[in-house]
């Protein structure tokens, strides 16, 4: 059976994951503590706001802030993935009957149970400070997230799948992820971007993610988003079919 | 009976450079079978070859009657495997790396905490894989490679970088194995290791392998010379040895005598001279010639150059 030490191996790296001394703080303590401390600067220093301080604090931030989780668990999957190759431990795992692909989809699954428990504290933590945002419809925002994260998690895979070493993996995750927000539309619409960089937010994955996390906590219906969930799913299955051709496993 | 592993005419080339060439050989049920020879000599990747691991370029091998290749899963079921230098997650606890790798296999694992016990590993269960020593770090290898209770075990040098002790503490859960009817393949560049261990051996050396046989066989057939040393102040004594069939040279320093010679008999020849012509020793030791120098005669180098 292809699923067979699935769950095992899931709950497993869960713990282990965990016991690392920055596991558990770095993943959920530290971005629920940034988005609060961002929000009560901003928020207090705003006594009367404008339009579009008032957006970036109730839709932007949010946004801001979950894509951070998002990108934190794809650095976090490279990362980890490089240290198992590194160390030989994919190649032990792949010396049972275990599937590759099982051994692959558990570390999705921990990061994306990650994504969603970091969130989870986020809106209970913000729900003081944010009660504008409760309202969003976080179910669905939640849903949302995971399907941005499992899209970027591929793109991670690609990046796990082509380089050397761990300290590398790590680099090269961040300089692929973090500029990306910068043309997501986030900041600065896409559609008053020169024709140039226009052309750049259209091809990079994380556009449709944001486009996708603010309809949703603004309370679109999902039917608004289609291409960008398209899109998303486009991301997925392209990084996908090129990390199987070039993973190795040593 | 038929042969548990059979593997035939196999290469292996990574690039240019040929790792495994025209490798073949057999391996018995419920023997020890060690492939041994220099680091680099293609050990390794005909191991994992067998292992379905690897894809060998040409060449066909059978493990208990599976196509390591096409049923690789089928086979993973039914053998256990140590590999070199491998590590398990830093943070992972003995019993939850037993508990896992029980939960993997179609067969009911054995009791996973009678196998921690029978490796003395059984205080160190709540241990995480990174604070175990080197000989710990091993035994729990072991016991991942025999938890699936196999009918073939690999074990991948096994016992390098260990301390003498604990070397010797492996070898004996290894001669465990076979005791438990299961046939054992392993690979080692320690020549001790492999005469203490193996039934059987190949010798391989820059992908080829060189000779098969049982360690006592290949000494015969290839270093069939055996020295005896001895320390005599009898002055007939030089002009006695010399007279012994199978004896090849004399030297003489200090009353010591080196006598060179070959064949089995020789070490009796030599006593039965020394008691017929009442000649007193105060010194006496023979010199036989092992795996080391049957390496060194078939490839012209040590092991360890």
């Amino acid at each position: 059976m292809m699923l067979r030490g699935l769950w095992k191996l899931t709950w497993l790296e869960i713990k282990i994951f965990m016991r690392e001394p920055m596991g558990a703080v770095g993943a959920v303590v530290i971005p629920v503590l940034v988005f609060l401390g961002a929000g009560r600067i901003v928020g207090s220093r705003l006594e009367q706001p404008t339009l579009a301080a008032s957006n970036f604090i109730h839709v932007g931030l949010p946004v801001l802030a979950s894509l951070l989780i998002a990108i934190n668990a794809v650095i976090s999957l490279v990362t980890i993935i490089s240290i198992y190759r590194e160390g030989g431990i994919l190649k032990r795992l792949r010396a049972t009957p275990l599937r590759p692909q099982t051994i692959l989809t558990a570390h999705v699954i921990v990061k994306l149970i990650l994504t969603a428990a970091t969130l989870a504290v986020m809106v209970l933590a913000g729900k003081r400070y944010y009660p504008v945002g409760v309202h969003a419809p976080l179910f669905s925002f939640t849903i949302a997230l995971l399907i941005s994260t499992w899209s970027i998690l591929s793109i991670g895979f690609l990046i796990a799948s082509i380089v050397p070493t761990a300290r590398f993996a790590q680099l090269i995750g961040g300089f692929v992820m973090y500029p990306m927000i910068g043309f997501s539309g986030l900041f600065v619409p896409v559609e008053v971007l020169p024709p140039v960089l226009r052309a750049v937010a259209r091809v990079l994955p994380l556009t449709y993610a944001v486009a996708l996390l603010q309809g949703v906590w603004n309370g679109d219906a999902w039917s608004a988003h289609v291409g960008d969930v398209a899109a998303l799913a486009v991301v997925f299955v392209v990084c996908t079919a090129l990390s199987t051709k070039v993973f190795r496993w040593e | 009976m038929r042969p548990v592993i059979q593997v035939s005419g196999v290469r292996k080339t990574y690039g240019k450079t040929v790792a495994v060439d025209e490798v073949s050989f057999e391996v018995n049920d419920g023997e020890i079978f060690g492939l041994i020879g220099p680091n680099g000599a293609g050990k390794t990747t005909t191991m994992e070859c067998i292992e379905g691991l690897r894809t060998p370029d040409r060449g066909s091998i059978s493990v208990l009657g599976l196509d390591p290749f096409r049923q690789v899963y089928k086979l993973q079921d039914r053998i256990g495997v140590q590999l070199q230098q491998a590590q398990l997650q830093k943070r992972i606890k003995v019993w939850e790396a037993v508990d896992l790798w029980a939960s993997l296999y179609a067969k009911k694992a054995i009791d996973g905490e009678r196998l921690l016990e029978q490796l003395g590993l059984t205080d160190k269960r709540n241990a995480w894989f990174m604070n175990l020593s080197g000989g710990q770090k091993q035994r729990l290898f072991i016991a991942l490679a025999l938890i699936n209770d196999p009918e073939v075990v690999f074990l991948d040098e096994l016992t390098t970088g260990l301390d003498p002790q604990s070397r010797r503490a492996i070898w004996d859960l290894v001669r465990g194995i076979r005791e438990r009817g299961k046939t054992v393949f392993l690979t080692t560049h320690l020549m001790e290791e492999a005469e203490r261990l193996c039934d059987r051996v190949a010798i391989i050396e820059h992908g080829r392998i060189i000779d098969i046989d049982s360690p006592d066989k290949l000494v015969k057939r290839h270093c069939p010379e055996r020295t005896v040393v001895l320390t005599t102040n009898d002055p007939v004594a030089e002009e006695r040895f010399r007279a012994i069939p199978g004896v090849e040279a004399v030297n003489c320093a200090d009353f010591r005598f080196t006598i060179h010679g070959r064949g089995d008999d020789l070490v009796t020849e030599v006593i039965h001279c020394l008691s017929e012509n009442r000649i007193r020793v105060t010194d006496f030791r023979t010199i036989l010639p092992n795996l080391e120098d049957v390496f060194l005669k078939l490839t012209g180098h040590s092991i360890r150059e």
